[in-house]
């Protein structure tokens, strides 16, 4: 976690436009980073880092300097990319350009692949949140809990949830994971 | 769901989708996309203020008499 000088993050919560832009440069890669995790979609990403940044913008004079920037901006991330993907319909079709698995179990068919993914897109976006930056992430659970505004229990029984609907999903498709 | 049923889920699940890696950086500066959207949202008016000038043509309609009123408050 960066440590920005304090006078800027004072200046910042005065509502300081330039103030805003150091702190915009500093952390736009790290918040666009955080959401391209969570939507997997880069134009998508873009839109919410701007989201995002005019919600932190705008919500200034609540900013607390003590509590650090990053996490803040993290957690308005994270409910600007939940917000997004409420709206999106579980249909909509994955971005061409996912990246490809490091080593594929030859034991998993493509077509599971294809049914597994298409089947997390109809999780409720709240488990999906959790399950894809818990499992697919790997991000610790007290840093999703931090993200979400959660507890970490919270966080594994959402992650838990995510796979035991995911595997009913799958079983009502005939495949058995 | 048993642990192993719940180990081999998260196993099918990262083979699905995997991580996002590589070049995370967004494709263009979003800082001119930041400040149209500053200068676009704060000169829109807020829903509320709508709805109080709606609720005062309202009121205007019904009792015509208060017009006066208002006006001299203005």
């Amino acid at each position: 976690m960066r440590n920005e000088p304090s006078d800027i993050l004072n200046e910042f919560r005065l509502g300081d436009l330039a103030a805003f832009e150091t702190l915009f440069r500093l952390h736009q890669r790290a918040v666009y980073g955080w959401i391209l995790r969570i939507v997997r979609d880069p134009s998508a990403a873009e839109e919410l880092t701007v989201e995002t940044f005019w919600r932190i913008y705008r919500a200034h004079a609540r900013f607390q300097p003590s509590r650090g920037f990053e996490a803040w901006a993290r957690r308005i991330a994270s409910r600007a990319s939940l917000d997004w993907l409420r709206t999106q319909r579980p249909e909509t079709e994955l971005p061409a350009d996912l990246p490809a698995p490091a080593t594929t179990d030859p034991a998993i068919t493509d077509e599971i692949r294809r049914k597994t993914a298409q089947a997390f897109q109809r999780l409720p976006p709240r488990l999906r949140v959790a399950a894809v930056l818990a499992i697919i992430e790997d991000q610790p659970h007290k840093d999703v809990a931090a993200a979400l505004g959660v507890s970490v229990s919270a966080v594994k029984l959402r992650v838990f949830r995510a796979l035991r609907l995911l595997r009913k999903d799958l079983e009502k498709q005939g495949i058995t994971p | 769901m048993s642990t192993n049923d719940e180990l081999h889920m998260k196993k099918l699940l990262q083979q699905a989708l995997p991580p996002v890696e590589g070049n995370l950086e967004p494709g263009r500066d979003l800082w001119p996309s930041v400040l149209r959207r500053l200068d676009a949202k704060t000169s829109a008016l807020p829903w509320f203020d709508w709805a109080l000038v709606a609720g005062l043509i309202a009121f205007a309609a019904f009792f015509p008499a208060s017009i006066p009123v208002f006006l001299y408050y203005l």
